[in-house]
């Protein structure tokens, strides 16, 4: 039987629990747990799991951006994170740039997604962001999903068995970024509906077993109602 | 507001005015996401007392100079809805509005975990719907639940209450008639899952003895406010267990 039981903070864990700060700190030699979470005690040691989480950004996390601020030598994004990330432009147009002849808004304006990697972060300046990488820039089509970044493994699944079934299922492109903010193209109207129903599911149920069978089950139906091949 | 003149605030059975005995605490409802734009947000109800907490962040500061370089600002903001009260209360911030906000944010300073988010803000807007006394212990309940709603990390979950003392007799959980006429007023928020005491007031007179019978009757009060706050969080994801 699937050992799970929510906590919640304040809440003291196993000593031995497997988890990262701040989701459980260590109070006078106690784990204790510091957001919702679900302790999963089926394996050989106890894990937590946040129900919620903040996405604090990381060097060399691929997030995407929304362009929230155009400046005079860089954009500032909304990586979905307490910290705003920065793009300069020269690191954009990947050539020398002089403020006084180019303008930024000619290429990135507010409200524009981008997909960016992290570069550098040390909590004291804000996150630098790059696109110089394969698959980065600027997104043109498709469709951006926003979910909590505490469902992001949920929705990649064990060895990506989620996010396979999804791709499968739907024939969608489908590119998850771990800032909770998801980008998909598909070929129709009706898959993309499937696939973002699909993915509401999954957030909404992440905490239960069984989930990626259930999925399944939900898109197949949705597929026969659709008439969708 | 005035004093009750006339009203016997417990009768001879050792009932209070609403029928309740000395250490009961008024019907209590919690709910959690209440708000689509917070991060988090609660509203709770002590009898006739009525909160609405929101909470948003970690964030960029509004005012950026007023990041602090090695952990998160709190901001709290305690504020009464002109058409809480009786009389319609100026929707400006009075002088005690000032000083709730702040013995609250000290309430949490020590509660969330604001060494992880350096140069943001955690901002907790508290809006008294109704008041009919206990809106500041309220008022530190539903900030707890919508900052654990928000999934901002922190130590334990908080609640408050107060205890007054009437004709002689201490009581739990005053309300607005027995706080206007009683001789002393305590509220207190406490911490159970780390038994620290955040915060303390006393307005009145207390001898040594029924401060300390009141502190026991409170904190055993805030334990089972404290279980139902978790039993609301629970809720949320064992309802959406089977769909």
């Amino acid at each position: 039987m699937a050992q799970r039981t929510i906590v919640t903070p304040g809440d003291k864990l196993p000593g031995d629990v497997e988890a990262k700060e701040p989701y459980v700190v260590e109070i006078n030699g106690v784990k204790v747990a510091t957001t919702i979470g679900l302790l999963d005690t089926s394996g050989e040691k106890p894990v937590y799991i946040p129900l919620q989480s903040i996405y604090v950004p990381k060097k060399g996390d691929v997030v995407i951006g929304l362009v929230q601020s155009v400046g005079v030598v860089n954009w500032t994004l909304d990586i979905n994170s307490p910290y705003n990330g920065v793009l300069p432009a020269s690191d954009f147009l990947g050539r020398p740039y002089n403020p006084a002849t180019d303008d930024l808004s000619q290429y990135l304006q507010v409200g524009d997604y981008v997909k960016v990697k992290i570069v550098a972060f040390d909590r004291t300046r804000n996150p630098l962001l790059t696109v110089q990488d394969k698959g980065l820039g600027k997104i043109v089509d498709g469709k951006i999903l926003e979910v909590q970044p505490s469902k992001i493994p949920r929705i990649i699944g064990k060895k990506r068995s989620m996010l396979e079934m999804l791709k499968k299922e739907t024939g969608c492109e489908i590119f998850v970024a771990v800032n909770g903010r998801i980008h998909v193209k598909c070929p129709d109207e009706d898959r993309e509906t499937i696939l973002i129903l699909a993915i509401k599911m999954i957030e909404r149920q992440a905490h239960t077993t069984g989930l990626t069978a259930r999925v399944q089950g939900y898109i197949e139906e949705l597929k026969k109602v659709k008439g969708v091949e | 507001m005035g004093k009750a003149v006339g009203v016997k605030l417990i009768d001879e059975y050792g009932r209070r005015h609403d029928g309740r005995l000395p250490d009961q605490m008024r019907p209590v409802r919690m709910r959690i996401n209440v708000l689509e734009n917070a991060d988090g947000s609660a509203l709770v109800e002590y009898g006739r007392t009525r909160i609405l907490a929101a909470v948003y962040g970690p964030r960029e500061p509004v005012q950026k100079f007023m990041a602090l370089p090695d952990r998160a600002l709190l901001r709290v903001r305690y504020h009464m809805a002109p058409f809480s009260t009786e009389e319609r209360k100026s929707p400006a911030p009075s002088r005690r509005e000032i000083e709730l906000s702040k013995v609250i944010r000290e309430a949490f300073e020590d509660i969330i975990l604001v060494k992880y988010f350096p140069r943001t803000a955690i901002d907790i807007f508290l809006e008294v719907l109704q008041a009919d006394g206990g809106t500041r212990t309220a008022a530190v309940t539903a900030a707890s639940l919508a900052l654990a709603n928000a999934g901002i990390p922190m130590k334990a979950l908080v609640a408050g209450v107060a205890v007054g003392k009437i004709e002689g007799q201490l009581v739990l959980d005053v309300d607005e008639i027995e706080d206007g006429s009683g001789e002393a007023d305590m509220p207190v928020a406490y911490a159970p899952d780390i038994e620290k005491i955040t915060l303390f007031q006393l307005n009145g007179v207390l001898t040594r003895e029924e401060l300390e019978k009141g502190l026991d009757m409170a904190l055993s009060a805030i334990r089972e406010l404290v279980e139902l706050e978790k039993r609301t969080l629970k809720e949320e994801y064992v309802s959406t267990e089977e769909v």
